[in-house]
């Protein structure tokens, strides 16, 4: 129990998937200039991120490591959230609409943003077993949009400041970022005396 | 430039010189953003990680612009992505078996780089519908212009935040010295600062020598899963949540009308 604990609280708030392991940052800059749009993309990201965990697990436990095709493991990861990403859409679409409404939009998207391949390869890498990677996966999720949240306040005050022409936009709002960074290495201290290490 | 006869068609030499300054991938165009913040802490894990992606991306661009011709419309994001992931996979067993410090250092950015933006990018902009050569020049142009970029944020990066440059210590920077590296650039703030930083003095410099924003530069729809490929979702989002909500704006997006009646 106390590893679960220690897995999820570490991903959201020591590796910040965002903040602090650099994935998905694309989506991060693109739509945190509106809360809305961030918070359905979250909800996305996270819904995502547990079902490509819940499946690619046992693929790779399962199927790729006792016929010896780990290294098959990339292409057969980006092919399983793509067509999971397709499916999940027209269930989504057809079982729950007011759901789609929400985050209809931002579900095609997902293919192409790296979070959610780079934490199916972490869970991977870690050898986590398969609960394991469904907490991963979930915190990984959390984490994404505790970034998202936080980064879309900084933006709006930003929007009000003034800023030279040339840093305006994304270098001003990268600038913010660092500094919203590193508050995150703040909670190693913290995470270090709860868990130990 | 000067052998470049038909002035509609650019030279390979124009192809490939465009990546470095003019449409630099990671400066101007803001692509693959993931990988410039992550494995820059110095300088040689950029060069090699800018290395490794252009290896793919000039054979994607060279595997896809072979295709073009054959591969469905309907189905050529999958196809796309597949290619590439199976160039990283081959990439990957390469490091693995004759750069394992390289491949450890770089970590799950190597077979991340499947999901960059500027190789699916490049095959949607451009592979899929110019001829062979070239492709390969524009695939080695962009991937040019991202190592150098890269090899820029990891040496800023290494020689403040670890008082080294290439491993080889800079004298009279650390250990008893009253100069001391600063950390910060080493960890992820420090990424983020630079490259923000790097971006806005390529504004600058674009807007004094081409008068124009990078923004105008980018077709976002040929760049799938790029900040402006985002930027634009969420307009259309907007867009459209104002038509349901008052309708005053019927007529005016043809095809976003469209979609309200699905």
């Amino acid at each position: 129990m106390i590893d679960i604990a220690k897995i999820l609280f570490t991903v959201i708030l020591l590796n910040n998937i965002v903040l602090s392991q650099f994935l998905g940052v694309c989506s991060f800059l693109g739509l945190t200039t509106d809360l809305k749009n961030s918070m359905g993309m979250s909800f996305a990201v996270i819904f995502v991120m547990v079902v490509s965990s819940a499946i690619t697990q046992p693929i790779f436990q399962y199927l790729l490591v006792p016929n010896n095709l780990e290294y098959l493991q990339t292409v057969v990861f980006i092919l399983v959230i793509a067509s999971a990403v397709q499916i999940l859409e027209a269930i989504i679409k057809k079982v729950f609409p007011p759901l789609y409404k929400g985050m209809g939009i931002y579900l095609p998207l997902i293919t192409t943003n790296c979070a959610i391949l780079g934490i199916m390869l972490v869970n991977i890498q870690e050898s986590y077993t398969f609960f394991e990677s469904l907490v991963n996966g979930f915190g990984a999720g959390v984490s994404y949009m505790l970034a998202m949240f936080l980064f879309v306040g900084v933006r709006k005050k930003m929007a009000q400041a003034k800023i030279p022409a040339f840093f305006e936009g994304l270098p001003a709002a990268l600038v913010a970022a660092a500094i919203v960074s590193v508050s995150f290495n703040g909670f190693k201290g913290v995470l270090e005396n709860i868990f130990g290490r | 430039m000067a052998d470049n006869k038909n002035k509609n068609t650019c030279s390979c030499a124009c192809e490939f010189s465009k990546g470095i300054i003019k449409e630099n991938p990671l400066l101007v165009l803001l692509l693959g953003t993931c990988p410039a913040l992550a494995v820059t802490t110095s300088a040689w894990d950029g060069v090699g990680m800018g290395l490794a992606a252009t290896f793919v991306l000039v054979l994607s661009n060279l595997v896809i612009s072979l295709l073009r011709n054959i591969i469905p419309d309907r189905v050529r994001i999958p196809s796309y992505i597949t290619i590439i992931a199976s160039l990283v996979t081959i990439l990957q067993l390469f490091l693995e078996a004759y750069l394992p410090d390289l491949n450890k250092s770089l970590g799950i950015f190597i077979p991340l780089i499947t999901v960059n933006c500027i190789i699916l990018g490049r095959a949607e902009a451009y592979a899929n519908k110019k001829p062979v050569l070239p492709s390969i020049f524009d695939g080695l142009g962009m991937g040019v212009g991202f190592t150098i970029a890269l090899f820029l944020i990891g040496s800023i990066r290494e020689i403040l935040g670890s008082g080294s440059f290439f491993n080889i210590a800079i004298p009279f920077v650390g250990g008893d010295n009253i100069l001391q590296p600063i950390l910060i650039f080493a960890l992820p703030p420090g990424g983020f600062a630079i490259f923000g930083l790097l971006i806005a003095i390529s504004n600058k410099l674009n807007a004094h020598f081409y008068a124009r924003q990078p923004a105008e530069l980018m077709d976002h729809e040929h760049y799938p899963g790029s900040i402006y490929d985002y930027q634009n979702t969420l307009l259309e989002a907007e867009t459209r949540d104002a038509i349901l909500a008052g309708g005053q704006l019927d007529g005016a997006f043809p095809q976003i009308v469209e979609r309200k009646g699905e």
